[in-house]
């Protein structure tokens, strides 16, 4: 493991394999929370928050239990029931310790919950066959990817909301095809993989 | 075996999450006054603002504090004071149901010239010397109200807004989001009202618009009770005189004033529709 592998972690799940725009993951709160920008930093940072912690846990559990056990099959229900019972304990301690933090994010802690990039993220750790440092960063940086988009896509979308555009385009289509550009423009990113 | 010890380890894992859930349960619990959920359950849960709180919860949370009283509600009616006032051991007045209404049926009105800038009724008052209607007081019909309603009460109808008094709150969100200061409150249970609000001379207001209010006291004229009255060349109709006679909706040659806007409802004391809201 060196500083390098590290750093080409981090690029890769910012912005060449972005959670997102290039795997495809979590698109539902990617959809339904970006439309101010605001709301959609708080998003941004519950999940980076949640990523983190959720890799954490699944590595930890992962090596230490499932494997030697030869339970690799049972990851995705395991894993599920970890990321949840990590909300639930991440909400009820941001509520007791951090209430202002509770009520920014308020109703997106549980929905993230079931967003497919967190458990994507657990899971392809394992896949990488990452280790703990590795997982960690892939966690976190995955979080970060996932907020910039989501950020990006804020900004984008409270524009198009202003613009005339076509009746059949309206509200969502419009949007579909928004994502589906900044998805392309994400693509060209791939000229970095140079590690 | 082998299904035994899988069967074994997620419910172990499960047993141990639930342990650490219940743990933490205890360590972090916070004191809450079971009234707020209470109260906050209610409210409509729409936070419109209406009652000048930035939501339901911080509407809830003030009438627990005692700092304002039950009833602040539109959108909720009477049926959620008198459970706000259950909760908190007061007595509830009655709320008058209002309505909002949107004082143009300028379907008619002339343009002068195309407007092709920003689909938003602010951003068009910005150009042309107010906006691209000759009436300065015209419906834009941009929608910026159909947005700020959070009932699905305001449509555009022929370009002009037009509100759904079944679905109405009375919440005056869309008030706020009109830069003509157009939609008014108007008590539920009264029905006529008049749709213009055009403070223009007779011969401007005839130049923008067919249909808008001249100034021509006719129904001033004709009104039994002396309910209506002619200031700066527009009807406005005194809502604690006028009992809906319906002889103006007659008088009127230009057929602004009418009593099918609102549908009949309760009675109550009236809201006077010719004061402009702030915005």
């Amino acid at each position: 493991m060196s500083v390098t592998s590290i750093l080409a972690i981090a690029l890769g799940a910012i912005l060449t394999n972005n959670f997102i725009l290039v795997k495809f993951m979590g698109i539902c709160p990617f959809m339904g929370v970006s439309k101010k920008t605001d709301t959609a930093i708080g998003m941004g940072i519950a999940v980076t928050f949640v990523m983190t912690v959720a890799s954490l846990a699944t590595w930890a559990v992962d090596h230490w239990i499932l494997t030697p056990l030869d339970l690799a099959y049972m990851q995705t229900a395991a894993f599920i029931l970890i990321i949840a019972a990590i909300v639930q304990v991440v909400e009820m301690f941001l509520k007791k310790s951090v209430p202002a933090l509770y009520q920014a994010l308020g109703i997106y802690l549980p929905l993230i919950t079931t967003n497919c990039a967190v458990l994507g993220v657990a899971l392809l750790n394992i896949q990488e066959g990452y280790n703990l440092l590795e997982s960690l960063v892939y966690g976190f940086t995955g979080g970060l990817g996932f907020t910039l988009a989501i950020v990006l896509f804020s900004s984008v979308r409270q524009r198009v909301e202003e613009a005339e555009c076509p009746e059949c385009f309206k509200g969502f289509p419009i949007a579909l095809i928004s994502a589906g550009l900044l998805a392309l423009a994400f693509m060209g990113f791939n000229g970095l993989n140079v590690f | 075996m082998e299904i035994l010890i899988a069967i074994g380890v997620l419910g172990g894992l499960g047993a141990l999450f639930g342990l650490i859930l219940t743990l933490a349960d205890r360590v972090f619990h916070v004191e809450t006054d079971p009234r707020l959920d209470a109260l906050i359950q209610c409210l409509p849960g729409a936070n419109c603002g209406g009652c000048g709180f930035s939501g339901c919860a911080a509407y809830a949370q003030a009438v627990l504090d005692g700092k304002v009283p039950v009833g602040l509600c539109i959108a909720g009616g009477d049926e959620c004071a008198q459970g706000m006032a259950n909760i908190m051991g007061v007595r509830a007045q009655k709320v008058a149901r209002q309505v909002a209404f949107v004082r143009c049926a300028g379907t008619t009105a002339r343009n002068k010239g195309e407007y092709e800038g920003i689909a938003d009724c602010v951003a068009a008052t910005k150009v042309a010397g107010r906006g691209p209607l000759i009436c300065k007081f015209g419906c834009l019909g941009f929608g910026n109200c159909t947005k700020a309603c959070k009932f699905d009460a305001i449509h555009l109808e022929n370009g002009v807004a037009k509100v759904d008094a079944d679905k109405c709150t009375g919440c005056m969100s869309c008030a706020a989001a009109c830069p003509r200061g157009l939609i008014v409150p108007v008590h539920f249970g009264k029905n006529i009202t008049v749709a213009c609000a055009s403070n223009a001379r007779g011969s401007v207001t005839l130049r923008g618009c067919d249909i808008g209010c001249i100034g021509c006291f006719k129904c001033e004229k004709i009104c039994p009770k002396g309910a209506i009255q002619v200031k700066q060349n527009l009807a406005r109709i005194n809502y604690d005189l006028c009992d809906d006679c319906g002889l103006c909706v007659q008088a009127c040659p230009r057929g602004l004033i009418s009593d099918s806007h609102l549908t009949k409802a309760d009675d109550g004391p009236a809201l006077k529709p010719e004061k402009r809201p702030v915005s």
